[in-house]
Formats: structure tokens, C-alpha cells, sequence
């Protein structure tokens, strides 16, 4: 079986691949980078929560001019999955304002980055329309 | 209660392409046109904040002095992203406010002409081997493949989010926000671009990130501005011709964002415009209705209709009605950016939030020409720097 990296270590992969975030226990604050402290509250301990993999696209942009070595068009949003922001890409969709929507109930999805020199593969992940959605 | 601030000279240069010129160069001109708007010199200055973003570390204000004058005053750098020359302004009135200095000088410039996507402009190619590093223990780049870091694509999202929660926004309601601007533009001889867009020009120009396209995003150009400000005793002791020139500093506020749900995914700019426009119309004594004139950061399209609301020109979620309403166009209640904005003067960052000060001055000293807004007396100026630093200044005509 091929040997599988997440992109980021806050993708957990598995049976059922989901984003995992730090809570800070004091205050609930949710965060996805290694912490010093919270934010919000100066609180220091965390506790690792799962992050809901459908929710609503509250925000996106269509990326038409990028850096070199980024394929474009592609739809960058912001995702809130039940409460918690979550950055992503909106993927397994026409890259247009036709098909990406204010609103529109997405679902996580990962895929396939690439494959390193050790044949491992870098798994990435996004939010896809949900099927039989009518936006 | 220290005492009042008042703006005693400003200039600022011709913003656009100055090939022949480099970033002291423009500085300077901008400092010995403020020195000499105030009628004062280098000399009188007691305290220098300088700030140049693109060159930050390397020491703009003693490379200024080493050009116009080396007194051996205390030079203070600053950087604060789209907001340094807001921060540099601000470090020279809290020196007044602080009562070390009876005078001092701001000056803010930046080289950009012909600089692209400012951040999310460059992308390492893939490593070998999968590695993680970094905070988000990535294996590879995540612009472009965990959403985008360039300025256009997070400020779209900023203005989409808007659109999201209160509803009413288009492509064509953020390209007609364009249009006034660059409407504004032609009036204003030192914009960079002075060219009036149709909407129709707007929607089918370049798309850069939707709904963004080409002239709804800040223009890169070269520009300087410098702001000499004085102690309120110290302007008593002025001819009457300065005094009467004089513009006072009603308001100085700089705020950072403080911590909401979202802030670390999307950048959250409008908590902390907020904050400091709350605290800036406290410090004035004035609302917004009071407001003659408004220069904000409209570095975006999609970031102006957001700032309507942070600066509370409109009641809650009434951006859309409120630019419908024609109130931002410079014939409108509250007229917003008569400069042409930074979609069409331009936006040499480090010299915007001196630059926005100067366009508030000029009119309120009725010397604004052809684009004088009439009878102008308050006037707020706002900018943002993502990261984020917002500043906020309220100008009042002396009476």
C-alpha cells in the first residue's frame, strides 16, 4: 500500500479523513497552527477536536492571477463547518460564479497533492458542492 | 488632558511611475514640500517617523536626513504594513501628546511602480521529499491549495463575506464602487490614473480574483507624502497666516484586531476598524454624519463596501443601501474618496495613510481645486494594513 503524508498536520487521514483543531480548554477558542498560547483568553492548555465535514461556504474568491506554479482559476473560500472557519479550496466544481454560490452546503474532500522521490503521496483536502444540492 | 495637535504642513508627490526618481528622492520632496507648506524647517523638527515598507530595516528616516538635513533629532522607523504611514503620523503626535517635542515630522514612501501580486507573488516549487514544517506542519506550499494568500483573492473574500451576511452584493455592485472612484480620479491631478471607466470597462477588464478585476484593485505606483505636526502652544507662538492654516488633529487612533472566531483564517478588518473609528468619533467629539469628507481604505473594491459599515457611515449591514443611495459619490451626504481612492491615485503603501491625511487637509483648507468639496470642516481619513494595524485620523478646519 502506498505510504500517505497529510499537506498539513492538521488533516488527519484514515477511515474517515476530517481537520482537527486545537481547542483551548479555558475558552473554547479553536485554532489550526502549533500554539504558544490562546489568543482570546492568554489560556495554555488544548485538547485536539474534530472539525464537522459538511458546511455552508460563507465566503470565496475565484483566483484567476496567482504566483507562478499555481494552477489557476481556482475557488478559495472560507468554509463554516458548524460554527468553526475553515480555509480551504472549493473543489470538484466549474470555477465559475455559476457554480460556486454564497450559501452553498459543501462536504470535505481530500485528494492526491503529488508523489515525493520516496513514492510517498501527499494527500490534500477541500470542500466539494454537496450532490443533489440545488445552488 | 495633554494638549491638542495640530497638522501645520503637508505634501505629498505626484503618485505613478518616477523612474528617474528613488525612494529618498521622492521622500525628500515630499519632506522639504511639507516643511516648506508649514513654513518651517528641518531644524525645528525634533522628532522624525519614517516609514518605507518596502525597505524596512534599512533606515529610510537617517537616508532622508543624510538629503535634507542631519540635526540629530530621534528617528523612529516604522512599519505597520498598508498602515506604516498612519503609524508614522501617529508616532510623531504621540511624541507632541507626550509633550518631548513641540514639532515634529512623518513621512511615509514607497517605490512600487511595476510590482506585482504583492503577497502570494512567489511560490517555491516542491521539495523532494515530503518534509513538514512550519506551524501548520505543511509538507508543500498551501497558497493555492489551502485557499490564497494573494491581496486581491483575501480581500474579495472580505467583501463576499459582506455579501453573505447581509445580502445585496454583485459583481456589477463592486465594479460601480470602482466607477465612482475612478470618476473621483479625474479631478485629481496627482492620481496616478485619471482615467474615468464605465462599468461595463470595469466587468470586462482583466479578472485578477473574482469579483475583483484589474481597476478594482489598488494601483502599485511610486509616491511619497510628509506631514510636519505641531503642539497647540507651540502654533500660538506661529504668524496668524500659519495658525489659519493649521489643521487640527481631532482624533489619532491606531488599533490592532483583537481575537474573533474567524481572525486567523480570513483576515478579520472589521473589528478593528471598528474600534478605532468608535473611539476616534469619542476622541472628536463628532459622528459620522458629521463628516464633510472621507478618504478610506479602498484598496479593494470589495473592501470599500466594508468599510461604509466599520466606519458606521450606514447603520449595520446598510452598505449596499447606503452606496445606492449615492450618499459616497462626491456630490452625495458623505462623500468617500474623492481622491479617485486607492483604485485610482494609487496606493504607494508605506505613503497612503499620509497621503489620505493630505487629501483631507487640502480640503478642509478649501484648497482642493476643482474637486474642492465645498465648505468642507471634518474630514476622517482610515487605513488598514492586514496582519492587521488600522489607523484612523479625524481632521478639523481651524475655526
Amino acid at each position: 500500500m502506498t505510504e500517505r503524508i497529510p499537506l498539513v498536520d492538521y488533516l488527519v487521514l484514515g477511515d474517515e479523513p476530517h481537520l482537527s483543531a486545537h481547542e483551548c480548554t479555558s475558552c473554547g477558542a479553536r485554532f489550526f497552527d502549533r500554539r504558544n498560547a490562546c489568543a482570546g483568553c492568554e489560556g495554555t492548555e488544548f485538547k485536539d477536536v474534530g472539525i464537522a465535514r459538511e458546511g455552508i461556504l460563507r465566503a470565496f474568491t475565484i483566483v484567476s492571477f496567482a504566483a507562478p506554479g499555481v494552477p489557476v482559476p481556482f475557488v478559495a473560500g472560507v468554509i463554516d463547518c458548524d460554527g468553526t472557519s475553515v480555509r480551504a479550496n472549493v473543489i470538484n466544481v466549474e470555477p465559475d460564479a455559476d457554480h460556486v454560490t454564497l450559501g452553498m452546503p459543501v462536504r470535505f474532500a481530500t485528494y492526491v497533492v503529488g508523489t515525493d522521490s520516496a513514492g510517498v503521496e501527499a494527500i490534500g483536502f477541500g470542500f466539494e458542492p454537496v450532490e443533489g444540492s440545488t445552488r | 488632558m495633554s494638549e491638542a495637535v495640530w497638522i501645520l504642513g503637508i505634501h505629498m508627490t505626484k503618485f505613478g511611475k518616477n523612474p528617474d526618481k528613488d525612494t529618498v528622492d521622492l521622500a525628500a520632496e515630499a519632506t522639504t514640500g511639507a516643511l516648506a507648506d508649514g513654513g518651517v524647517r528641518m531644524k525645528d523638527m525634533q522628532i522624525l517617523a519614517a516609514g518605507n515598507l518596502m525597505g524596512a530595516g534599512l533606515g529610510i528616516g537617517q537616508a532622508l536626513q543624510k538629503q535634507v538635513g542631519q540635526t540629530g533629532i530621534p528617528v523612529y522607523n516604522v512599519s505597520n504594513a498598508c498602515a506604516t504611514g498612519a503609524t508614522a503620523l501617529r508616532t510623531a503626535i504621540m511624541a507632541v501628546k507626550a509633550g518631548e517635542a513641540d514639532m515634529g515630522l512623518a513621512v511615509g514612501v514607497e517605490k512600487l511602480a511595476g510590482a506585482g501580486l504583492l503577497a502570494g507573488g512567489s511560490r517555491s516549487g516542491d521539495k523532494d521529499t515530503w518534509t513538514p514544517s512550519g506551524r501548520y506542519g505543511a509538507v508543500a506550499p498551501v497558497d493555492g491549495r489551502i485557499g490564497t494568500e494573494t491581496m486581491p483573492g483575501v480581500f474579495a473574500q472580505i467583501g463576499m463575506e459582506y455579501g453573505h451576511k447581509y445580502g445585496g452584493t454583485s459583481f456589477e455592485l463592486f465594479a460601480r464602487i470602482s466607477e465612482k472612484n475612478h470618476a473621483h480620479s479625474t479631478l485629481n491631478p496627482l492620481a496616478a490614473y485619471q482615467k474615468r471607466m464605465s462599468v461595463e470597462d470595469i466587468m470586462n477588464d482583466v479578472m485578477i480574483a473574482y469579483p475583483n478585476t484589474r481597476p478594482m484593485c489598488s494601483a502599485n505606483c511610486d509616491g511619497a507624502a510628509a506631514a510636519v505636526v505641531v503642539s497647540d502652544s507651540k502654533l500660538k507662538t506661529l504668524s496668524r497666516e500659519q495658525q489659519a492654516r493649521a489643521v487640527k488633529v481631532a482624533a489619532s487612533v491606531l488599533t490592532t484586531d483583537p481575537w474573533q472566531e474567524s481572525c486567523q483564517v480570513l483576515p478579520d478588518v472589521n473589528t478593528l476598524t471598528r474600534n478605532a473609528a468608535t473611539q476616534a468619533y469619542e476622541q472628536a467629539g463628532v459622528g459620522p454624519a458629521d463628516l464633510d469628507l472621507v478618504e478610506l481604505h479602498d484598496c479593494f473594491a470589495t473592501a470599500e463596501l466594508v468599510h461604509y459599515d466599520n466606519l458606521m457611515l450606514c447603520e449595520p449591514g446598510g452598505a449596499v443601501a447606503f452606496f445606492e443611495s449615492g450618499a459616497p459619490w462626491r456630490d452625495g451626504s458623505t462623500p468617500v474618496n474623492v481622491s479617485g481612492g486607492l483604485q485610482s491615485k494609487g496606493h504607494p503603501i508605506a505613503a497612503t495613510g499620509i497621503a489620505n491625511v493630505w487629501e483631507v487637509c487640502h480640503h478642509l483648507r478649501g484648497e482642493a481645486g476643482d474637486r474642492q468639496i465645498e465648505g468642507a470642516r471634518v474630514g476622517l481619513a482610515h487605513v488598514i494594513g492586514l496582519g492587521s494595524a488600522c489607523g484612523v485620523h479625524i481632521l478639523e478646519r481651524a475655526a
